[in-house]
């Protein structure tokens, strides 16, 4: 197959960025998105331009480094996916593809699509933690957790840490993955101690970092690859208001 | 325990304060409508004007009616801080965002039916409230009828109410959201409850222009 | 140099615990004096910072990644070993060390072993502790299956993502302690040279990969935790940017390397499909506890796997291995589908793959069933291949997937150079020749949090530390020879990319280095290796320059030492002169073709020397003693 793309590329954080026209050719279904642009990538060193960067490691769905924006979807096509995961099958010969960084004030771009997403890590930082000391801590099986609530705050925090909510998301909001965090430690009673505070500080930083509100417009859960349910907003919102009592 | 202050100012905060003032107007209305059906009741206006002097006589309803209009600001001053912020947080726009494949076209247009509503609440307002209010209008019921004998302020409120129903199509259900009670339980009880207000409340309220516009004529000469 | 595994006297299950109150502690009012960096923050960086950050000391952590949660840990799938005996089978803490040191073809140390399986219990807890949501039964207690290459149900597991919670819960143990103060953690850092003074690891030069900047730190002990180098063979289960950069940089700075031939092959992964494939992936061990696995009777059978019947199905595993059926270890499941493709059986359109079928799960179990247990697994593979593995049988195909060598390192987790202490997969411990599933995830967070936090206290308290600076002359000339090195590379201008390099140096690894190894095939290997590796310094070519983002020169720099890496690999299999584990020598097997241990001769583990370029290394013997299980030749019939 024949494939279009335009990428965007941008050298460096200062730098404006444009759009720049690639051609990938002898695409095939079988490869993923990220081969294919490793291909077009090797084009490019061959003649001596600098490839396009973009961030990537396990390139299993795993590691959330990857993420960019595939005609105009966080992800590209498909559901419950991150672009590693996405193959060519998705596509069809002369395809024409637009593929942009996650574009928020709080990822900056770094280079052509890659962004800074240690955004994330601050408001991990302030205190989406349980203040477990190694060591000093009690059998597992001396707290009991029913399988249901075990399996709901698994499915909170099987989170990625990928960004694509906060690209997804019409006010970049950061609302999904910060639900994701407080929702998990909020369920198992290992969170409760610090539920409280827990709660308060990650939103005050998240609001620090300038990510938007959550106007409940629900494309993150859409985009996000590993599906999590805005039902961790409500709850986080829960949390933030029973914290106020 | 955050202060008052850090909780209101905080995004979060910001959003809670929006859908409680969003959930007081969406009773506000179910008061209004019931209110304003009195005016399909057949007597000259009679009943409904009595209920307005009521209302216009009543100390705590002019109080509350200042708690009202003051609320509305607060939903249009806090939505408006919430809007620009949420523009500011997406610096640079994508070239192509298929936002349209994930959400709903309410929840996009909510800054849209934002504003047209409050346009229509400002001509609204003109039209029926500050006569009443500050030009000492005493039959009410006769300027609503004269309105609606206008075919353009039928079709203004009509479109009105349009954007209003979108307005609370995704409002309804997002203010519970915030509120964090729209839990897997509870979200198909509030999807439920919600039809009320995008869908029965509008076409009630569009009953009223509509009936006077076809079936009102002689009342008016009647009152006049 | 002679080799001291410092292995305290005492009976094995004292010896820790002994040696625990042995060592010497750090004055808390005094911890924060000590410097420490702790490179790569995977599961044993990411415990072990967080647990010396909590103790008190000042705390430096590094990684190439952007956050410590994208280590390449995440993507263990399967699970974790403890045994806790909840699931009242006979479980103990001597059994796991027995089956760990049977698992590893009995060429890793007892005492290591035996301290591994010891501290595992505490681990769980410790997990649970953070918030890690281990799956648990209705009744709220923890959950175990049971993996290859044991009897008793031993395995904790969160959903097929065990390894991304536990990295998730080490990790916030870490940002709690950056938040309090004690760890700082330096984001897209690549350590790229040791620097060692007076004899001791003194610091690191690292280079910031945002602005290609080389920076220096300076410490009172080094820690390495920088991962397996499974990425020498290009295609492999890790992550793509994993790699051996620190310890081989640390390798030839002093640090011997332990037993580099030891790689494991695991047999249950996605196939290759083309020349663009760039990484496998990886399909859970615990697909065999009901999927089972076949080749058709008939040579070249291109017929659609649902049209052969029964009759002309070899299910061999089962028919080799009638006791553990599908369950037999990693190294005896790989070898054997290779050479079922080999001899002609092999299918798909490349024929290197073998069937592994849930048809007879789904009839058994029901649809329903096997959807709860493998959903996600299944998904996936149909996610990539296109295919659905309900109703046609999966097409898997070994992959190299883990590394048991690595930096030697004595009881103390310290490598030859004192104050460097290497961790996780980086090192070379606990696993011999072959390491058991669920058992890498358990050895990265054991070191972490429960012996490197003693150790590491124990050799600050008996050491004396001279002030350095990173002005130091050791420091500015690690500093000139990383960008020496940069330098050289970036003024190459050749015609191949460093992927075609490395593309081609991988093929060479896995045709002739790979899962199934004989002394001609290493010979040969041993003169490609070299001639690639010379071509690549010659004709490489990366563009951009080396003050800004740029993905091609730190490819560079990682292939490079791999090239390095690969050809001590092929050395160090040349040498062993058996098959032990996941080394397997053609010449040297049973007459069922298992692996035929010489313990004579090579029950030791081989430590290699850095002797200067273009020299040959130096082989150091650690002899291994087994005192309590007394090796015997594996058996899985
Ligand atoms: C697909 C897959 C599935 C697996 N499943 C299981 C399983 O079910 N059970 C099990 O027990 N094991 C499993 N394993 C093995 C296990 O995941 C790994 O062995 C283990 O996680 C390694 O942890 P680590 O902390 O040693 O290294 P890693 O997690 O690889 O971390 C390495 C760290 O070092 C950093 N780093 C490396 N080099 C440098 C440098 N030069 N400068 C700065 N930083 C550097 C990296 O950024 C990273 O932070 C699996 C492995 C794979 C590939
Ligand atoms: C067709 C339908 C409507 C009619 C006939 C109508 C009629 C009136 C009248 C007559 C008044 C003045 C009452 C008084 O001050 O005594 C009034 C006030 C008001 N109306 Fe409406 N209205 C209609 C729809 C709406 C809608 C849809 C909204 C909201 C979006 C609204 C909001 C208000 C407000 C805020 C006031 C002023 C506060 C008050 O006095 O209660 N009205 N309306
Ligand atoms: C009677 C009239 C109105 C009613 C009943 C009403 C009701 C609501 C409700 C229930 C919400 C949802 C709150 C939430 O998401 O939590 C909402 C949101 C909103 N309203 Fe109104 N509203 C009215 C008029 C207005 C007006 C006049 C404006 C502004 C000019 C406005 C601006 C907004 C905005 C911007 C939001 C979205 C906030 C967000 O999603 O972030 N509303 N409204
Ligand atoms: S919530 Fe989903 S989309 Fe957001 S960071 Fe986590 S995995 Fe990615
Ligand atoms: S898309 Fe954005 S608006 Fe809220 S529901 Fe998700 S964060
Ligand atoms: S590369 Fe790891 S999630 Fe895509």
């Amino acid at each position: 197959m024949k494939i279009h793309l335009k990428v965007w590329r941008q050298k460096d954080q200062n730098d404006e960025g444009r759009f720049v026209e690639y051609t990938a050719n002898d695409v095939s279904p079988d490869m993923s998105f990220l081969e294919m642009l490793d291909i077009v990538n090797i084009e490019l060193v061959k003649k001596g331009e600098t490839p396009i960067a973009f961030d990537h490691d396990c390139r299993e769905g795993i590691c959330g480094s990857c993420g960019m924006m595939i005609n105009g979807r966080a992800h590209g096509p498909g559901r419950g996916i991150a672009t590693c995961q996405l193959h060519m099958r998705s596509f069809q010969d002369g395809d024409s593809v637009v593929i942009e960084p996650w574009r928020a004030a709080a990822f900056p771009v770094l280079k052509d699509l890659m962004v800074d997403r240690t955004a994330f890590d601050r408001i991990m930082q302030a205190g989406g933690y349980t203040s477990a000391k190694t060591g000093g801590v009690p059998d597992g099986n001396s707290i009991l957790i029913p399988k249901p609530v075990a399996d709901e705050a698994f499915d909170a925090a099987a989170c990625i840490g990928c960004g694509a909510c906060v690209a997804a998301c019409p006010n970049s909001s950061a609302m999904l993955f910060v639900s994701a965090k407080v929702s998990h430690l909020a369920l198992l009673p290992q969170g409760q101690a610090e539920r409280t505070t827990r709660v308060q500080r990650m939103i005050a930083q998240m609001d620090e970092e300038k990510f938007g509100a959550c106007s409940n417009t629900y494309a993150c859960e859409a985009e996000c690859p590993k599906q999590i349910s805005v039902t961790h907003i409500a709850r986080l919102n829960r949390e933030f208001v029973a914290a106020q009592f | 325990m955050n202060s008052f202050f850090a909780f209101i100012n905080s995004s979060v905060g910001k959003k809670i304060l929006m859908s409680l003032t969003g959930i007081f107007l969406c009773t506000f209305l179910v008061e209004h409508l019931a209110g304003n059906l009195l005016l399909l009741k057949n007597d000259g206006g009679e009943a409904f004007d009595a209920y307005a002097h009521f209302m216009g006589g009543n100390p705590i309803v002019r109080t509350l009616e200042v708690g009202l209009l003051a609320l509305i600001l607060l939903h249009i001053v806090n939505g408006t801080r919430i809007w620009l912020s949420n523009r500011r947080a997406r610096d640079k726009k994508y070239q192509v965002y298929k936002l349209d494949e994930n959400t709903t076209f309410q929840s996009r247009m909510m800054a849209v039916s934002a504003a047209l509503v409050f346009l229509f609440l400002v001509v609204h307002l003109r039209k029926f409230w500050v006569p009443v209010r500050f030009f000492n209008e005493q039959s009410v019921s006769s300027l609503v009828y004269a309105t609606f004998q206008q075919p353009f302020y039928v079709v203004f409120y009509l479109v009105a109410l349009i954007v209003l129903s979108y307005h609370l199509r995704h409002g309804f259900q997002s203010a519970f959201q915030t509120l964090g009670w729209k839990t897997k339980k509870y979200s198909g009880m509030i999807e439920f409850v919600a039809v009320l207000f995008w869908l029965v409340i509008p076409v009630g309220f569009a009953i009223i222009p509509l009936y006077i516009y076809f079936y009102g004529g002689s009342a008016v000469a009647m009152m006049r | 140099m002679t080799l001291n595994s410092k292995i305290p006297d005492g009976p094995i299950e004292k010896k820790w615990s002994e040696h625990k109150f042995h060592m010497k502690l750090v004055n808390p009012a005094n911890r924060r004096k000590y410097k420490i960096i702790v490179v790569g923050t995977g599961l044993a960086g990411s415990s072990v910072a967080a647990s010396l950050g909590e103790l008190g000391y000042n705390v430096l952590a590094f990684s190439y990644h952007e956050s410590p949660r994208r280590a390449h840990s995440i993507a263990a799938q399967g699970g974790i070993n403890a045994p806790k005996n909840y699931s009242n089978d006979g479980d103990s803490v001597y059994r796991l060390f027995y089956d760990t040191l049977k698992g590893g073809d009995y060429r890793a140390r007892e005492a290591n072993v035996y301290r591994l399986a010891e501290v595992s219990g505490n681990i769980i807890d410790q997990c649970v502790a953070q918030g890690v949501p281990f799956a648990r039964d209705y009744a709220g207690y923890l959950d175990n299956r049971s993996f290859g290459g044991a009897q008793v149900a031993r395995t904790f597991y969160a959903r097929g993502q065990t390894g991304q919670q536990l990295l998730l819960g080490a990790y916030s143990a870490l940002v709690r302690q950056m938040d309090a103060g004690s760890v700082k953690f330096y984001e897209r850092r690549e350590m790229l040279d040791l620097v060692v003074i007076d004899g001791k690891a003194r610091g690191i030069i690292a280079r910031n990969l945002l602005n290609g900047k080389l920076e220096s730190y300076a410490a009172d002990a080094v820690i390495l935790a920088t991962g397996g180098y499974a990425n020498v063979f290009y295609l492999s289960t890790n992550a793509k940017a994993s790699n051996a950069t620190a310890i081989w940089r640390a390798h030839k700075r002093g640090a011997f390397f332990g037993n580099p031939c030891y790689t494991q092959i695991h047999p249950t992964c996605i196939p290759v499909t083309g020349d663009h494939q760039s990484k496998l992936t990886l399909m859970s061990e615990s697909l065999r506890n009901d999927g089972r696995v076949w080749v058709p009777k008939k040579k070249g059978d291109t017929r659609n796997p649902n049209d052969i019947p029964e009759s002309e199905r070899d299910y061999y595993l089962e028919r080799l291995y009638p006791s553990f059926g599908n369950l037999v270890p990693r190294d005896v499941a790989s070898r054997r589908a290779k050479e079922m493709c080999d001899n002609g059986f092999g299918v798909g359109a490349s024929k290197m793959a073998v069937y592994l079928d849930f048809a007879d799960a789904i009839k058994r179990l029901g649809k329903e069933t096997v959807f709860q247990k493998y959903g996600n697994l299944l998904d996936m593979y149909k996610q990539i291949t296109g295919e659905d593995p309900y109703t046609t049988p999966m097409r898997i195909y070994p992959a190299v997937h883990y590394t048991m060598g690595g930096l030697w390192v004595d009881y103390n987790l310290m490598s030859t150079i004192p104050g460097m202490f290497v961790l996780g997969e980086a090192n070379f411990s606990d696993h011999g020749a072959n390491r058991l599933g669920a058992s890498a995830l358990m050895q990265g967070l054991a070191d972490g949090y429960f012996i490197a936090p003693y150790t590491v206290s124990d050799y600050l308290a008996s050491n004396k530390f001279a002030a350095v600076s990173t002005d130091a002359k050791e420091f500015k000339e690690a500093e000139n020879s990383v960008t020496a090195t940069i330098n050289k590379l970036m003024g190459i201008d050749g015609k191949k990319t460093v992927d075609e390099y490395h593309r081609e140096f991988g093929k060479v690894m896995w045709d002739y280095v790979g899962m199934a190894r004989n002394k001609d095939g290493l010979k040969k290997a041993l003169t490609l290796l070299p001639k690639i590796r010379a071509e690549f310094w010659k004709n490489v070519k990366i563009t951009g320059n080396a003050h800004e983002i740029n993905m091609e020169l730190e490819k560079a720099q990682r292939v490079a030492d791999f090239m390095e890496l690969g050809e001590l690999i092929a050395m160090d299999a040349l040498h062993r002169e058996e098959s032990c584990g996941g080394h397997f020598r053609e010449e040297y097997q049973t007459e069922e073709g298992e692996a035929k241990r010489n313990d004579k001769k090579f029950a030791y583990v081989a430590a290699w020397e850095y002797k200067g370029p273009g020299k040959k290394q130096a082989l150091h013997k650690e002899d291994l003693d087994f005192e309590y299980v007394k090796p015997t030749q594996r058996s899985y019939k």
